[in-house]
């Protein structure tokens, strides 16, 4: 079975459909390892967002013309769009943003306002990106509320009999990552809610790095709120996901406010919109949501499942090579683990092995990725991360490789 | 030398390589000949800031001219600086000051460094001068007030 599927995806033609992977970088073949920072674009999400500006482009909702109507339809569509992907039950339940960061200083602001207050707690994770510690912190600091932090193992797994221990009845809300960007691990995040859940306590969900590696359904996870970037799941820039269910859309206020989310305005008193235009203040950016959908629709067709088969093998092949790689040191351990290997060279520094690598054509991150609290809990500076994609190959694997044997022979 | 010529003559090294993997290896080469910082000084107040490695830097005042002495946790950096200080150590503060550091360009650096690398560079170089204004307004205010005593 997992055979025939492995023969269904059809890399070649995947690889076809990326313009930019066909380049060359210092001469050499384009060799991209940086997908948890962003992913390219197919040429469908390209194209669609091409013919926006060629041929359909007009402010949506506001215009009783022709162009405006289209539009308009176009970006209700991508919102249906998003809510299937997700499984939301409702379309008014997806909240377009320009990205996971704003998703999350919305819900930062929005609930917070409304529900947080002094000597409440916030629960976020030992793995979390900067994105989805300092809006909580800030918050923290506006109510006089306290951060709590589950921490983790050396596998780089959350300690969940500690997280149970943590929430108590000023715990408002808990905010975790589904996939750790600079490591890798997948959180138990449907146990992490439920755990949540029995106490009454909602949940928010950093989707950045999941929604691209595998289908993500809210409804099974029984996520409060779920939010994501369109970026790094081959969409466009300046484009994102909050969802919310719709009982905490209703009672949270709005976080910005401007045109379109309004109901009546007089100078003495603003009632506002509906969902989701409540939460959607100014001319969204209905090209990057349109675009979005196209990199959906291309996610769909191609399969989640079998991207996933596709990067799993990816990670177990790279992991393999790099076992047997003297002085490499891989951190994250965790039993679910998607794309990502973040490692260090014995005595190299991250910096120097970037530079060298970089001049193989091979894009690599290195430093802390935005994720300092996970490196000062492995004692570390800093990493070398490789983090995979649909169009990655067993090839590029091994020129990673080649460049690693390069840096070792120049530094080692 | 003057500063023109140990900027031609850098330049001239780096004009024997071809490719800047060979030119990497020139400065971990040089990474060695760094005048390495006292470990007393490797401390937050001497860190650089802007860095994504880390530099220590210090500089001294003998008979008029700065010594600067360094440190980085990283190789290709300390090979960095290393050239900077064979431009820039022992020389008065003025002619620090004054002139200017054109091989960079003419070495290719800043295009093989990325944008917060770059920065790094433009760090590293802005705390030498300020050392070197340092080294002058003390020299000046000294002068002044022997001149008044």
């Amino acid at each position: 079975m997992l055979k025939t599927d492995k023969l269904e995806y059809n890399i070649e033609k995947i690889r076809g459909d990326f313009p930019i992977l066909h380049r060359q970088v210092h001469n050499k073949p384009f060799v991209y390892f940086d997908n948890a920072a962003t992913t390219h674009k197919p040429l469908e999400v390209i194209e669609r967002m091409d013919r926006v500006y060629r041929e359909t482009n007009s402010n949506i909702h506001r215009g009783v013309h022709y162009l405006s109507d289209v539009t308009t339809r176009e970006f209700e569509s991508a919102r249906e769009t998003v809510r299937g992907f997700i499984n939301a039950r409702n379309d008014h339940e997806i909240i377009f943003t320009s990205g996971t960061t704003a998703g999350i200083n919305l819900a930062a602001f929005s609930f917070g306002e409304r529900y947080v207050g002094e000597n409440d707690e916030i629960v976020v994770s030992a793995l979390e990106h900067h994105a989805n510690i300092v809006p909580w912190q800030m918050l923290c600091e506006r109510k006089r509320a306290k951060l709590r932090v589950i921490p983790m193992d050396d596998h780089g797994e959350l300690d969940i009999e500690e997280y149970k221990e943590m929430l108590n009845d000023r715990t408002r809300l808990v905010a975790v990552t589904h996939v750790a960007n600079s490591i890798g691990t997948v959180n138990p995040v449907k146990k992490i809610t439920g755990i949540a859940h029995e106490h009454g306590i909602p949940v928010l969900i950093d989707g950045a790095q999941a929604v691209q590696h595998g289908s993500v359904d809210v409804q099974d996870l029984d996520a409060d709120m779920y939010v994501f970037s369109g970026h790094k799941m081959y969409g466009p820039t300046g484009i994102g996901v909050f969802y919310g269910k719709e009982n905490i859309l209703e009672e949270i206020p709005p976080y910005q406010t401007g045109g379109e989310m309004v109901d009546q305005v007089t100078f003495e008193k603003t009632t506002f919109n509906q969902l989701p235009l409540k939460f959607e203040a100014g001319t969204p950016n209905y090209t990057g949501a349109i675009g979005l959908a196209a990199a959906i629709d291309y996610l769909v067709e191609t399969g989640l499942d079998k991207i996933a088969a596709h990067e799993k093998d990816l990670l177990d092949y790279a992991a393999g090579r790099f076992a047997q790689i003297d002085g490499l040191k891989v951190f994250g351990a965790a039993r679910e683990k998607i794309s990502v290997i973040s490692f260090v060279l014995e005595d190299i520094h991250p910096y120097d092995a970037g530079m060298v690598i970089d001049k193989f054509g091979i894009a690599v991150r290195t430093g802390t990725h935005c994720a300092q609290p996970v490196m000062d809990r492995f004692g570390i500076r800093g990493t070398i991360r490789a983090s995979m994609a649909m169009y990655n190959t067993r090839e590029e694997v091994d020129r990673l490789c080649e460049a690693i044997g390069k840096v070792k022979e120049m530094f080692g | 030398m003057d500063m023109e010529k140990v900027q031609e003559e850098i330049v001239e090294e780096f004009g024997l390589f071809d490719d800047w993997m060979d030119k990497y290896n020139h400065l971990i080469e040089l990474s060695r000949s760094l005048p390495v910082i006292d470990e007393k000084y490797k401390k937050p107040e001497f860190l650089i800031e802007g860095c994504q490695s880390r530099v220590w830097l210090n500089a001294a005042m003998e008979d008029g001219r700065v010594v600067y002495t360094a440190d980085s946790d990283a190789v290709i950096t300390k090979g960095i600086i290393a050239l900077l200080i064979r431009v820039l150590s022992g020389r008065t503060p003025d002619e620090i000051l004054e002139n200017d550091l054109w091989f960079i360009d003419r070495i290719g650096l800043k295009e093989n460094l990325s944008p917060t690398r770059s920065n790094g560079l433009i760090s590293m170089i802005k705390q030498m001068k300020l050392y070197a204004l340092a080294y002058k307004a003390k020299n000046q205010k000294t002068g002044r007030n022997g001149e008044s005593g």
